[in-house]
């Protein structure tokens, strides 16, 4: 992890690089929504990213589709095989910190609300409305 | 950033075969008397065919006419393509009704119906009855000089819609909340597509 810039030497406003190691959000194409890490970097647009363990095949991937998460696999050697990779994001346990994480939980949250079939946004809707309604009364007994 | 995600049947470079049939339909046409002499009797004419999502029991949400909005349920299709609903008329005031399947959104919930119950309407129950003489506009609408008390619905047809709400009300029932989901009214707020709701 590099925090700071060392041409300069002042410490950088951000925190996540483009770096080997990183793990990104993809954003577009079949594997949406899924992870993955860095593995090299072709140029300023482009980088090879491998998720062999999170369902994303080894390949260049425009950074414009990709989200930089907190995320680093440490130690991750510059252009690393698959199966180098598959055995560092493993043992860094990435996968698990990703899946506990705010970002991935909302993700996931939304992709539920979304498939859910109008009877049961009806159902939620009632539910709703009675905890407003217990709110409701609390509050006006408490102020009372 | 909002992307659609390729659905499985897609590829990044296009759409694949999915291996699964489509569902059979009978597609054959269908002979139907037209008169004329220079007409040669019969014709044939398109089969009406059905949506796949809308199966007997299928929950409707009815989009065009007095009763758009309302989420009624789906008993079967008649001869002439038009669909047989009833509301049930008790709980949210649609009576056995026609509507045309272009104007309806199938939802993905369904009740068991005994398709028994629908057995007995066609087209013809729905149609007015002619009148014999025709009526200048003011016998029409006006008796001596006051309006015209209307018909009353006739018994028989309140009957049947009583009989056929009986067996689908007992259905409808048995599901917690579904007789509030029928009677609720179903709209669009600001910001929603039907396009991107799954229904």
């Amino acid at each position: 992890m590099s925090k700071s810039n060392s041409i300069s030497q002042v410490p950088s406003n951000f925190d996540r690089f483009v770096e080997v190691g990183r793990v990104v959000l993809v954003q577009d194409g079949p594997y949406a929504g899924k992870i993955a890490a860095i593995a090299e970097i072709i140029d300023h647009n482009r980088a090879i990213i491998d998720g062999p363990s999170t369902g994303v095949p080894r390949q260049a991937f425009a950074f414009r589709h990709l989200v930089l998460t907190s995320l680093v696999v440490p130690n991750l050697p510059r252009n690393a095989g698959t199966g180098v990779v598959r055995k560092q994001f493993d043992a860094s346990g990435v996968a698990a910190k990703w899946s506990n994480s705010s970002w991935a939980k909302k993700r996931e949250a939304i992709q539920k609300r979304r498939k859910t079939t109008d009877f049961e946004r009806f159902n939620v809707f009632l539910q709703k409305r009675a905890r407003r309604d217990l709110v409701r009364k609390a509050v006006k007994k408490a102020k009372a | 950033m909002v992307r659609t995600t390729i659905k499985p049947h897609q590829t990044r470079r296009g759409f694949r075969a999915t291996g699964s049939s489509p569902i059979a339909v009978d597609v054959s046409p269908k002979e139907v008397k037209v008169g004329g002499e220079k007409n040669g009797g019969t014709q044939n004419h398109p089969r009406s065919t059905l949506r796949p999502s809308i199966t007997p029991g299928t929950i409707l949400i009815l989009l065009a006419g007095r009763f758009r909005g309302k989420r009624v349920v789906f008993l079967k299709q008649l001869e002439s393509g038009l669909l047989l609903i009833t509301g049930p008329y008790k709980v949210n005031g649609v009576p056995l009704r026609r509507v045309n399947q272009a104007y309806v959104i199938a939802t993905s919930t369904k009740i068991e119906v005994d398709t028994q119950i629908a057995e007995k309407f066609t087209d013809a129950y729905f149609a007015k009855e002619a009148a014999s003489v025709k009526q200048s506009a003011e016998a029409e609408f006006f008796e001596e000089g006051k309006p015209k008390v209307k018909a009353a619905f006739p018994e028989s047809k309140a009957a049947d819609q009583k009989q056929v709400d009986k067996a689908v009300l007992e259905v409808v029932k048995a599901k917690e909340n579904l007789a509030k989901y029928l009677k609720a009214s179903w709209g669009l707020s600001k910001g929603q597509f039907p396009h991107q709701i799954v229904f």
